[in-house]
């Protein structure tokens, strides 16, 4: 499937190669939906970011006036400083650890046929594949048994469950890009297996790695079901709190609660386009969902 | 080559030897040793985790025998009800996202200038958050929004139309978060499509419906299957938006909410366990269903591949 997706552009005829412009019915209605999509989703950021600068806005079409003051006060009133710390230190501490565990398997998976393969690789496949919130329930009474949910670590934990064969994944095509002629070679000529490691293959997975650091930083920052099952008072990242800031007890300015999810949907973008620089979002998904 | 020292019989000091030869050979060495971290912890964490679930289902916090968690869920109509809520909500936002990315994919599959571009601002989606989303959507569409005010300023409707804090709140919250990743998965199918097998079509004459009809859906079919599992067990598994744009004590009660509500807000980690491990049951058959009539509905057409 991966080949036939690289179909070289040099191989389709010229005139396959067709501008923005629609034509027939049939394009109109497609350009058509495409947009409405659009613009429902501009609108809707639009009314976010609007409302979180506005000091009153009801029932008109814009705000009476504009001020940045909700930003200062969602700030304080969340201890946003200390909640994204703590995002900062699981996001972070996921990304290495879910590195550490899951690049070692892809090499061995990418490298290696052996009987059970199948089955290993079904048994990283499921917690992809399985919605978070069914296996979480479950995942956060073992937690809590042990007394883990509720600290840092104990989301970390957590987080690790699907980070780790998401790794394995897309880190599989990356390792079988290499030639196994390379590392045959450095044995040849008086590596060992760690100097192999280190300074031959190492080095060669250094754009894989970054892209799946970068996609794993993403999904755990953005890891709702999860961190809110497993997290307490003290650890929960901003997509708990911005949700608890919605829907826990207690009145709070609208235009506070907007401040901070457009902070949040800030920094996410931020990481996305750094992520966008590694992947192409078609290929992304093939990887996540087609294998 | 190998092989050969395999079978020659020799001293032990050989037959040792032949035998790391022989596991080699099956690609077992110790290469797989790398393997053991992640299989152990997935064990621990993700394999463990299920058994135990599955375990405590079956010990009710109250007694009253094995099954008597499910019975209770099955005779509770509060409980049970969640089921068909959550299907009503789940297949038709999957349905939707798939059949909706069908024609629009059908159209972008070729190359075209600002492709990059669409492909890139469809993934904007995933950065909102469920947060942003429901508020976007109460502020757009709620009573006041700027939908309502259209609708009123053209005189279309007197009353505003209610679009959130019911079923269309979560259904448009799905669609949302869910279409582009539908509409990516499709599109990334559809390049996979030979364009030689469509070009040939149209050399005999078929006109572009019946190209599609004949040639690219039947072909399309197996990666509709999985895009549609996807999408419905994204779905399925709704919760913060089903809270939040939702009516989470009326009709968008799904049954993830009926899950926590169990575990996290009653203690009783049975119960919410066994819940899990219906929702668990429902997607794996709604995903056995689609795929098994996928197999025999066209296995003729998907067949011709290889």
């Amino acid at each position: 499937m991966a080949d036939a997706v690289n179909v070289p552009a040099s191989l389709l005829p010229p005139a396959r190669r067709r501008s923005f412009r629609p034509s027939g019915i049939g394009g109109w209605l497609v350009w058509g939906l495409v947009a409405l999509f659009f613009i429902t989703l501009f609108a809707l950021i639009s009314t976010v970011v609007l409302d979180s600068f506005a000091t009153t806005w009801f029932g008109s079409w814009l705000p009476d006036d504009f001020t940045i003051h909700w930003y200062g006060d969602a700030w304080a009133e969340f201890d946003l400083s200390s909640v994204l710390l703590v995002t900062a230190q699981v996001a972070i501490a996921v990304v290495a650890i879910s590195a550490l565990i899951g690049v070692p398997a892809a090499y061995a998976l990418a490298r290696r046929d052996f009987p059970g393969k199948r089955l290993v690789t079904v048994l990283f496949l499921l917690p992809i594949l399985i919605p978070p919130i069914t296996y979480g329930i479950p995942l956060a009474t073992v937690l809590y048994r042990l007394q883990l949910a509720g600290s840092m670590s104990g989301v970390i934990l957590a987080n690790l469950v699907p980070t780790v064969p998401f790794v394995v994944l897309v880190m599989i095509p990356f390792i079988e890009q290499i030639d196994p002629k390379i590392e045959a070679a450095a044995r040849m000529c008086g590596a060992g297996t760690a100097t192999i490691f280190v300074r031959i293959v190492g080095p060669l997975l250094v754009p894989g790695i970054l892209a799946a650091g970068v996609l794993v930083l993403v999904r755990t920052v953005g890891m709702f079901e999860l961190t809110f099952l497993t997290s307490g008072p003290s650890s929960s990242t901003i997509v708990v709190v911005l949700y608890s800031a919605v829907f826990g007890a207690g009145i709070r300015a609208p235009q506070e609660v907007d401040a901070m999810a457009v902070l949040y949907t800030a920094s996410m973008l931020v990481l996305l386009v750094i992520a966008l620089r590694f992947v192409n979002p078609t290929q992304l998904v093939t990887r996540v969902g087609g294998r | 080559m190998t092989t050969a020292t395999g079978t020659v019989p020799g001293a032990p000091g050989v037959g040792r030897q032949s035998l790391r030869h022989r596991l080699a050979d099956r690609g077992i060495d110790r290469v797989l040793l790398l393997l053991v971290p992640g299989v152990l912890f997935l064990a621990l964490l993700f394999v463990y985790p299920f058994l135990y679930g599955l375990q405590l289902s079956f010990a009710p916090k109250d007694g009253g025998g094995l099954l008597a968690n499910y019975q209770n869920f099955f005779s509770d109509s509060y409980l049970r009800d969640t089921i068909w809520t959550t299907l009503i909500l789940g297949v038709p936002a999957a349905l939707f996202n798939v059949l909706a990315s069908v024609p629009i994919a059908y159209r972008m599959r070729g190359r075209f200038r600002g492709k990059r571009t669409i492909t890139t601002l469809l993934v904007v989606p995933i950065a909102l958050g469920t947060v942003l989303t429901a508020d976007g959507l109460i502020e757009l569409l709620g009573p006041s929004g700027w939908l309502n005010k259209l609708l009123r300023d053209f005189n279309l409707v007197d009353q505003p139309v209610m679009l959130v804090h019911n079923y269309w709140g979560v259904f448009f919250s799905l669609i949302i978060t869910g279409f582009p990743f539908a509409f990516l998965l499709v599109l990334s199918y559809l390049s996979g499509i030979d364009p030689n097998l469509e070009r040939a079509a149209s050399v005999m004459g078929a006109g572009w419906w019946e190209r599609f009809r004949r040639i690219t859906f039947p072909l399309l079919v197996p990666g509709l299957a999985i895009t549609f599992c996807l999408s419905f067990v994204l779905a399925f598994s709704v919760f913060p938006s089903a809270n939040l744009v939702g009516d989470p004590s009326g009709s968008t009660r799904v049954i993830s909410i009926a899950a926590y509500h169990a575990a996290f807000e009653q203690f009783d980690y049975s119960m919410g366990s066994a819940i899990s491990m219906i929702m668990g049951a429902i997607m794996l058959g709604i995903i056995a269903l689609v795929l098994g009539w996928r197999s025999t509905m066209f296995r003729g057409a998907t067949g011709g591949k290889g």
